[in-house]
């Protein structure tokens, strides 16, 4: 589903070249839970960038879905976003002064679907998260654990074919960082393909596939 | 969505707006009171008879101008009607009510000329100026100064020592003319005041009508050449004063005083467009990450550049409604500041005018924070700690 083959990415950094990836190679299967670990500037944020079609690699192919991403216009990976990723973000990244079920809404709207339709299919993704209660409710009248499940809902509102998420327990207590974590091997086992970014070894051991990116390459360690 | 927006920052968004209320205020009330205001002048203008043409005699070289002369100018199928005008100060007295008052002289055909339409009784009549009749028809003012609401008709009013019998009374005269001068006014036989004042000077004022609206300029020519053959071909001896001429000048001045007004007003809502350009700048940088999040979940570039091009455009539609309604209300006041004198009502082509510029700056003044906002780069605008 995804495939990275021999992939690169160079940025220019004061006039010195920086290998954020270098050659790297991975797969993940449709409907597998992959976590990718490195300390912080190993590429592991590259990666997600790439994976997330937000950036595009200089060299190598990165194959989702079937589709080569390197060929594709601005306006056609904005529309691979909208389709085929679900976005979880350390800082939940919510708009403040949109309510819970507006911000779930969002992307549905920039998929042109009727109003009537949308209604059903955040409502569906509020109850998934079990915030059906607190719709309403803009982001800074929720605590932490309810406005990730907010951002959860809305990644998995349009159905993505990946949800990819980066540093999602971040921001939380460990408490709340286990629920969050909880709800996504649900999610999981609901056939959702699911790649999680962190540099927290716990988390990262819940997955069933581990894969550690050093200096821009992958190394892969399998979980029993 | 552009809603929530502007509602989020309302003192941002109605300082902001304010820039284009004030331009859009300035535009159509300068506007709509110097349009009614020319409207009402012109109306005015219109009352004095615009199908007239005045005649001055400065000098007469020895040989004053007769009725026989005027006469013998309306035989030209140009021209319509003619009716001289002379006027003295007179003390005017009925009863024990005494009062100075202008006493006219003129023929019937003023009368018509004006389309003067009587409460009572006539107005003069041929046999009247044929026979020298020491008769007088009252304007209401002289009618109520003279005989308080009892009927006049019959009665003698004393005129500069002669009695005279009141044969009319005018309706009321609503035209810029009569509000020009407040004096209490008479008309009798012109006739009566040539002997009265023991005039010999001949006629020095007296207006021409066309035969009908088309053969002005054709009579203003032949009363031109008569009063050229008349004067000894002096052309500084006689003054001949056209009313359309002056219901142009009256536009052209109005004219170009919108067009100068407007021109400002205009400026002052380029203005107004450029604290939206402002603002929409600092709003784009401030939600950056906004942005960012809205691409990083499927927004497009043009999806971004949409909503704050729409934004702008609310914000400054919006300001443009506040400016009409505000603009409605100042003419509502200015109307009755003018006590009915001058009616100022809001001008619809100045109305489309201001919403045409307000979408107009909008959008040129949207387009480039939106373009801004549009080209962010997601993950840069994610990265954003605003």
């Amino acid at each position: 589903m995804i495939e990275f083959r021999d992939v690169s990415k160079i940025y220019h950094v004061g006039g010195q070249e920086v290998r954020a990836l270098d050659e790297a190679s991975l797969a993940i299967r449709e409907g597998e839970f992959v976590s990718i670990v490195g300390p912080s500037g190993s590429g592991k944020t590259t990666m997600m960038n790439i994976i997330g079609c937000l950036d595009v690699a200089d060299s190598g192919e990165y194959i989702l879905d079937g589709l080569s991403i390197d060929r594709y216009s601005d306006r056609e990976l904005a529309h691979i976003r909208n389709d085929k990723i679900g976005f979880v973000f350390q800082n939940f990244n919510l708009l403040s002064r949109l309510t819970a079920e507006a911000n779930v809404e969002l992307p549905l709207i920039y998929q042109r679907i009727t109003m009537g339709e949308r209604k059903k299919l955040v409502t569906e993704a509020l109850e998934r998260v079990d915030l059906i209660y607190r719709r309403k409710h803009k982001p800074f009248e929720l605590s932490g654990g309810q406005q990730q499940r907010v951002a959860i809902a809305r990644a998995l509102v349009t159905k993505p074919s990946l949800l990819l998420a980066d540093e999602p327990t971040g921001n939380l207590d460990s408490k709340t960082g286990a629920e969050i974590i909880e709800l996504f091997h649900e999610l999981h086992k609901a056939g959702n393909t699911i790649v999680l970014i962190t540099h927290n070894p716990d988390v990262a051991k819940t997955a069933d596939r581990m894969v550690h990116i050093l200096d821009g390459k992958v190394y892969e360690e399998a979980i029993s | 969505m552009a809603f929530e927006s502007i509602t989020a920052n309302k003192i941002r968004s109605f300082l902001t707006m304010l820039g284009i209320i004030i331009g859009v205020i300035a535009l159509v009330v300068l506007v709509s009171l110097v349009s009614s205001a020319s409207d009402s002048v012109t109306e005015q203008v219109a009352t004095l008879g615009t199908d007239m043409l005045t005649a001055m005699v400065l000098d007469d070289k020895g040989y004053p101008l007769k009725l026989d002369d005027l006469e013998r100018l309306s035989q030209h199928p140009s021209v319509g009607q003619i009716a001289p005008l002379t006027q003295m100060v007179v003390n005017a007295k009925h009863g024990y009510t005494e009062e100075k008052s202008t006493l006219y002289g003129t023929l019937p055909s003023y009368g018509e000329i004006h389309h003067w339409k009587l409460k009572q009784g006539r107005f003069l009549r041929t046999s009247d100026v044929d026979n020298s009749a020491y008769v007088c028809v009252l304007s209401i003012e002289a009618w109520e100064k003279f005989f308080g609401q009892s009927d006049p008709l019959g009665e003698k009013i004393n005129l500069g020592g002669r009695d005279f019998t009141v044969v009319g009374v005018l309706e009321e005269d609503t035209s810029l003319m009569s509000a020009m001068t407040t004096s209490v006014k008479i008309y009798a036989p012109y006739t009566v005041l040539t002997r009265m004042s023991a005039m010999r000077d001949g006629i020095s004022n007296f207006i021409v009508t066309p035969n009908n609206p088309k053969s002005m300029d054709e009579a203003e020519e032949t009363l031109h050449s008569f009063l050229m053959r008349r004067l000894k071909n002096d052309e500084n001896a006689f003054f001949v004063f056209n009313q359309s001429n002056l219901m142009e000048v009256v536009g052209t001045v109005t004219d170009m005083l919108s067009y100068l007004l407007g021109g400002i007003a205009a400026i002052s809502l380029l203005v107004g467009g450029i604290g939206i350009m402002n603002i929409m700048l600092v709003s784009v940088t401030e939600r950056t990450r906004e942005i960012g999040i809205r691409k990083a979940i499927g927004a497009t570039k043009s999806g971004i550049l949409f909503q704050f091009l729409i934004e702008a455009l609310v914000v400054s539609l919006m300001g443009c409604a506040i400016g009409i309604l505000l603009s409605f209300g100042l003419l509502q006041i200015a109307t009755l500041i003018a006590k009915g004198l001058i009616t100022f009502n809001l001008s619809l082509q100045i109305v489309m005018i201001a919403v045409a510029f307000a979408i107009a700056i909008g959008v040129l003044f949207g387009l480039y924070p939106a373009y801004k906002a549009a080209d962010k780069h997601p993950i840069e605008a994610l990265r954003y700690e605003g």
